[in-house]
Order: structure tokens, then sequence, then C-alpha cells
């Protein structure tokens, strides 16, 4: 605690003091010359934590894992200059994702700003298009204020990250504190819209009760609505009996067991899911944004279906795709509208199409579009993540993933029950966010299994974090699925280019056991199928950090897929499939 | 062309917080973003609130110019959002200070079609004017027209200032 001569606070020590009546437990950061008051305000007291990361990215990344499996708001603080770059990819990434985070940055005193003076870095011009907002504090009495200003700004709405740039000598001179606002705060400019219009709420359930072939198309936005929205959407999707599919950034907003569930959609998505979307006639999409990994070809996208768009951010609204019907509003307060609404009106749904749909369905789901061939010598990476799985379901468990094949993979294999368990970059696609988000998730749920799904490419772009994993003795758990390629590169090279496999060979790697030893962590390596199971038995029970580096098949590729530019009923099932597969030349140009 | 996709200019009116940083946001989002700027203008309006107006002219799709009104309207200091263009009728304004070089009879007409278009003379040496002319874009531009061949030298102007017709406030 403060000592009481030190009270008469100076702007590091209103800056503790506003952390902590925002409810802050943890702060991801990594030290430095212009936020050294900040460091010392800390080290004075004992209610927040600081867990120093070993490079400022991963210190955003950690904040966000933790803000995405708890419903927090993540804590960064960083330094000037080099602090504040380092951290704008992890920044970036929040504000593809909407992922609530406060990033303070430390800036040289305000005299010598534009002077070009020793780490000094134009942070708020530099952070203006990846943050939700950003401020400049310029006066130590404004200080406490934009704290709390930041924290409203970055949880309501459309959450994102904020960052507040703190000259150094703003830190220093001293003001009284400023409580945050007992009432909910009305900024004076910036008021989301939450509450539907009712009138909408009315012409929706028309829609949705009319419906002959429809979908659920849920998004992330239902995850950061909190749980329960989740349990209200699994409600709206039992009441009606409709199926529903999940984006990337959705997975866990309705139970993956449930029969009702087609899977994820989009590039890699389910047969059953992208041509359900295809082909419906009414598309409920809650909390999603049309994201180009989803629609494939715009021209081609679901040509057929009445589409409803609930938002909380209008710019989401007829961005890529027009609908019939927008409703912009908070996607848990609209589920809860549109349950009570639906069961007030009791509205009798035409059940004989609806029977001939799931029909439909159910002949696209006997495909079995994520079979793969199964192999007794080497490790087929789908095969991992199954027995992965099969060992994780009955624990309490988190998963974070890095980028590429693993990730699709991981989204297609490993089943998600709950909301807040998956945490994953979809809208920038980090590659290097897996383990820092796990030591975040792990900081909140310090008894939870956090386990890490990588490619042996991605893990590299963040190892050093291996330091901070043994320093707070965080037992997270790295799933390398190592092909020897930057796999989705490969992937790509393999279809569109070629086989010209370009620079996407991971030559020269370490040996991740010993990686893992000499950073105090655990190694383990599994290269026979028929060892999997025990590897994977023994990777739980080690109360460490542990590595295990799975090798897998080096040409495995990840199906099914809609190349580039085709649309959704043009997709691969699998490697025989490839023949068939022509790019077009505007197909050649999307990433 | 259809209508979905034919590219139309829009007058937007925008009431910001008048911080530090708000035009670059403004600029920014339309730069990141791909959208056009054909003219645009900032003022502070009312001290006592600290807002400021900014007039954007853009062009582009229905579907587009939706976009650019939506995104304006999720920047944290942004009061208000109004297409003028849509909104009813409305009047544009823009000024314009045009410096013309020249001795004799060009001299002499110069000043005689500033008289035709209410062009002030705000400076006058004895070979050169420099004329206020304010008007519809039009107008000025006519007017910048004329002046080129009777020794036009200079020409600045503020861009569009726009406001909805009749008593209703933005």
């Amino acid at each position: 605690m403060l000592k009481p001569e030190e009270s008469a606070t100076t702007g590091a020590d209103l800056l503790v003091k506003a952390l902590i009546d925002e409810e802050v437990e943890v702060v991801f950061g990594y030290p430095g010359g212009a936020v050294l008051p900040i460091y010392d305000s800390l080290f004075k007291q004992n209610r927040l934590r600081h867990i120093l990361v070993r490079h400022e990215q991963a210190a955003v990344h950690a904040a966000e894992g933790y803000a995405r499996s708890t419903g927090k708001v993540g804590v960064v603080l960083v330094t000037s200059g080099p602090g504040a770059t380092n951290a704008v990819t992890g920044l970036t990434d929040a504000l593809m994702d909407s992922i609530p985070i406060v990033c303070l940055t430390g800036q040289v005193p305000t005299h010598l700003i534009g002077n070009d003076a020793f780490q000094e870095a134009d942070t708020t011009g530099i952070t203006r298009p990846c943050t939700k907002h950003n401020y400049l504090v310029k006066a130590v009495s404004d200080l406490a204020r934009t704290v709390h200003e930041a924290f409203y700004v970055a949880r309501s709405g459309r959450p994102g990250p904020v960052v507040i740039d703190l000259p150094k000598d703003v830190l220093m001179n001293k003001h009284e504190y400023t409580a945050p606002p007992k009432v909910a705060v009305t900024h004076k400019s910036y008021r989301p819209q939450t509450q539907p219009d009712p009138k909408k709420i009315e012409q929706a359930i028309e829609m949705i009760a009319n419906a002959k072939r429809p979908v659920f198309y849920a998004g992330g936005g239902i995850i950061n609505a909190g749980p329960k929205a989740s349990k209200l959407l699994t409600q709206l999707v039992h009441l009606t009996g409709y199926p529903v599919t999940n984006t990337l950034m959705g997975l866990g907003a309705f139970p993956a067991s449930d029969k009702q569930f087609l899977g994820m959609l989009g590039m890699h998505g389910t047969y059953e899911a992208n041509l359900a979307m295809h082909g419906c006639d009414v598309m409920i999409n809650i909390g999603a944004r049309f994201d180009d990994r989803i629609t494939g070809n715009l021209t081609k996208f679901s040509p057929g279906s009445k589409k409803i768009h609930v938002d909380i951010d209008p710019s989401s609204i007829n961005k890529n795709v027009r609908v019939d019907l927008a409703i912009v509003g908070d996607a848990g307060i609209v589920l809860d509208e549109l349950v009570k609404a639906w069961k007030a009106k009791q509205p009798k749904v035409d059940q004989k199409a609806l029977k001939a749909w799931w029909a439909e369905i159910e002949t696209w789901r006997a495909r079995n579009c994520l079979a793969y061939k199964p192999n007794t010598q080497v490790i087929k990476p789908q095969y991992a993540l199954e027995r992965l799985y099969h060992h994780i379901k009955d624990r309490d468990h988190y998963i974070t993933t890095e980028v590429g094949q693993h990730q699709m993979w991981a989204a297609q294999f490993l089943k998600f029950e709950q909301p807040n368990r998956w945490m994953t970059s979809g809208g920038l696609g980090t590659m290097g966010y897996g383990f820092p988000a796990a030591l975040g998730v792990q900081i909140a749920h310090p008894e939870a299994l956090v386990i890490d799904v990588a490619g042996e490419a991605s893990i590299l772009m963040n190892i050093q974090e291996l330091s901070t994993a043994a320093q707070y003795r965080l037992p997270v758990k790295i799933f390398v699925l190592n092909n020897h390629y930057m796999g989705m590169v490969r992937q790509w090279q393999e279809l569109l280019h070629g086989g010209r496999y370009s620079e996407s060979y991971s030559e020269s790697l370490p040996d991740f056991v010993k990686v893992a030893e000499a950073f105090g962590a655990k190694g383990l390596r599994c290269d026979d199928p028929a060892k999997l199971d025990d590897t994977i038995k023994e990777m739980i029970e080690l109360k460490h950090p542990v590595i295990v580096d799975v090798i897998v098949d080096e040409k495995e590729n990840c199906f099914p897929m809609i190349p580039s530019g085709a649309a959704h009923n043009e997709m691969l099932l699998g490697p025989d499939d490839k023949q068939s597969a022509q790019v077009s030349e505007e197909g050649m140009v999307l990433v | 062309m259809s209508k979905d996709s034919a590219i139309v200019a829009h007058t937007i009116s925008v009431l910001v917080a008048n911080e530090p940083g708000i035009l670059a946001r403004v600029v920014g989002l339309f730069s990141g973003r791909g959208y056009n700027i054909e003219s645009l203008t900032v003022a502070e309006t009312n001290a006592k609130e600290s807002q400021s107006r900014i007039t954007i002219v853009t062009k582009g799709t229905p579907m587009i110019i939706e976009q650019i009104k939506a995104q304006l309207d999720r920047l944290v200091p942004v009061y208000r959002v109004r297409d003028l263009t849509v909104e009813g009728p409305h009047i544009e304004r823009e000024l314009a200070l045009v410096k013309v070089k020249g001795v004799g009879e060009k001299r002499v007409e110069a000043l005689r079609l500033a008289d035709v278009f209410r062009a002030k003379v705000i400076d006058a040496k004895s070979d050169s004017f420099v004329f206020e002319v304010t008007g519809n874009t039009d107008k000025v531009q006519t007017f910048i027209g004329l002046m080129e061949e009777l020794g036009l030298v200079d020409v600045v102007r503020t861009g569009i200032v726009a406001m909805s017709r009749g008593g209703e406030a933005l």
C-alpha cells in the first residue's frame, strides 16, 4: 500500500490508483526510462500484479489472452519509443478482433516532444489507425479522468485497444486524484448504441419464423457480449430448431457437441456449414462481420438469401454484403429480445420445409468433410489434435493458437462447448500470438490446463516468452505440430504457384526439447503415432511449461478449402479435388 | 450504370470535439480506407463547447458513402455526422482569392468581370489585383477560368462549407 507521506500523489501514483479503481489486477509490461516513475509506484504497492514479459508485442498478446478468457480489460505497460512501436502488432491484432485493451505507453517529457529525443516516437500518430482511440496526456490534472475514460471506451460498444501516452513529466508532477464516476458515464461524443430498435426485432422474428431454409451465422460479437449471450443464442437456436454455424472468432458461442451445430464456416469451414450458407433462404448473422475468409467470392455469396445482420458497430453493416435487415445493438441484448419475442409470439415454423432442409444438410454432413487418410507410420496433424482433444475434453481447459494450418486444424478438430475458451488471432492473423496469449490465460486461470496449439515456424516468433513462463511458473503447454514448413504458405504454393516452395521450408530449426530445457521448461518429442497418447498424457501431467515437438506429416494440406475467389459451393474437399481447383486470375491476387 | 455502382459526390458535415489530432483521425480514416477527399474545411464553430465543424466533399458508390459516414461516426471525438446531399436542400459556398497580373485592356476587363461576379478587390497594385470571390463551386471555377486569359498568377480556395436550408441546426 502507499505510505501516507507519499499519498500527495504524483502522476504515476495517480495512475496506479486509477488502475486499481478500474479493478485491474494484472498488468503485462516491460520497463524503460520513460515509465520508471510508474515502475516505482508499482514497487510501492501490492494490489496490482506486474508480469514482466520479454518483448512488448508479447505483453499485448498476453493481455489479449487475459481479456478474451475473462471478459475483463487487458492492461499493458510499455516504455516510449521502441516499447510503443513493438506493441503496435498487438494493438492492431486487438483492434481487428475487438479485444478490450488499455495500453499505457511512456513518452518523453512534454518539453522534448517533437525534438527527436532519445526513445521518442510519435506514439499517438503511429497508433491512431491501430487503436479504437488514443490519448496523449499533457497535464497531470487530466490523467485520472483520462484513464477512467480509456477503460470505458475500451470495454463499451465494440471493444478495442486504447492507448494512453504518458510523458514522463506528467508522471512526476503532482495533483489530486479523480475517482471514476459512480454512475455510468455519458461521454460527450461517444455513445455506442446497445439497445436495438424494437420494430426491427419484430421484423426479424417474422423473417426468422417464415424461413424455409434458415441458418444462424454467429460470430465473436457473441463472445464479447458475455457468457449470457452464448446461453441466449443456444436458447434461440433450440427454440427455432434451426441449424447454426460459428465463425473462427465465434467458436464456443454455441456448444460444438449439439446436433444443431454445423461446425465452423468459411475458407476452411465444414462442407455442411458452407453449403447451408450458400443454399439458405434466411441468414441470421449475429455478431459476425462478413469477413472475406467467410464469404469467399462476394458476388456468389449466398445468392438466394434474405440476410439479417445484428452488430454493435454500424460500420460493419453493409460493408461487404448488403443485408435486408440491419439491427444495431449489443448481441446479448438483441438475443434476449429475440428470445422473449419468440416465446411471446410462438410463431409457427414450416416444419415440413425445415425437415427437408435438415435432410439436405444431413447429406452434406454425411460427406464427413474432415476425414483424412490415417497413417500408422507418420503422425497426421489431424490425428494429433483428435488425440489431444480426447485427453483434455474432461478437464478445465483453454486453447490458444498461432497462425497457419495448425490453427485451422485446431478450429476443426477441437470442440468448444463454452465461450471464452478459444483464443486465436482471427483478423490480423498474427504468427507469434498464441504462446504469449496462453501466458495471459494461465495468469487469469492458474489451475486450468492452457494449451497453445502451434506450428514450428510460428512458435519461433515469440519463443523468448519461455523465460516469462519459467519466471512465473506458468505451466502452459505448447503443442507444436512440426511439419518443417510454414504449412499454410506451402499449401498455397502447392495449389497456386506450381509447387515452387519459395522460402517456406523451416530450415535450421532448433532442437525444441533443448530449447525448452535451456529456458527451464520441459521438452518432449514424439514422431510415432503409437506413442502419441503417452506423450500427450505426460505433457498434461507435467506441472511445468512444456514444449511438445510433434513431428507430423510434412505434406498434409488443410481441407476443406474454398480457394481464393471461389464460392461456398466450389470448395475443395481433399487432395483428390486438387485437379479441379481452378483459381481465377482474380482469385490469385486475393490473400 | 446501375444505381449501386454510380459514383456520386456527397457533402458531409461532421461535428467534432476540437481536440489535438482530430483532423488527423478524419484524414487518416480517408487515406487508410482508400476514400476520396474532394474538399475539406475545418474550423472551431463553438468555442464554449470546444466543437469544430468539418465539411467534407467526397465521392463514392452508395455503399462506400454509407461506409464513410459510419466510419466517421465511430470515431470517439465525433458528435454527429450528416450527409447534406441526401438530407434535403442545403447551401454550399466557397471562397477564393484570385491574383491577376496585367496592364491596359486586360486589367480593365478583369475588373469588369470581377464586378459581374461580385468579386471584391482586396488588394491592388498598379499592375495587379487580388480578388475575393464567394459562391458555389461552379461560380468560383468559372471566375478563375475567365481570369486565366487575363493574367491569372495565383489562386487559393477554402474548399466547400455547407449548411442545410431552414431553421434546423446540425
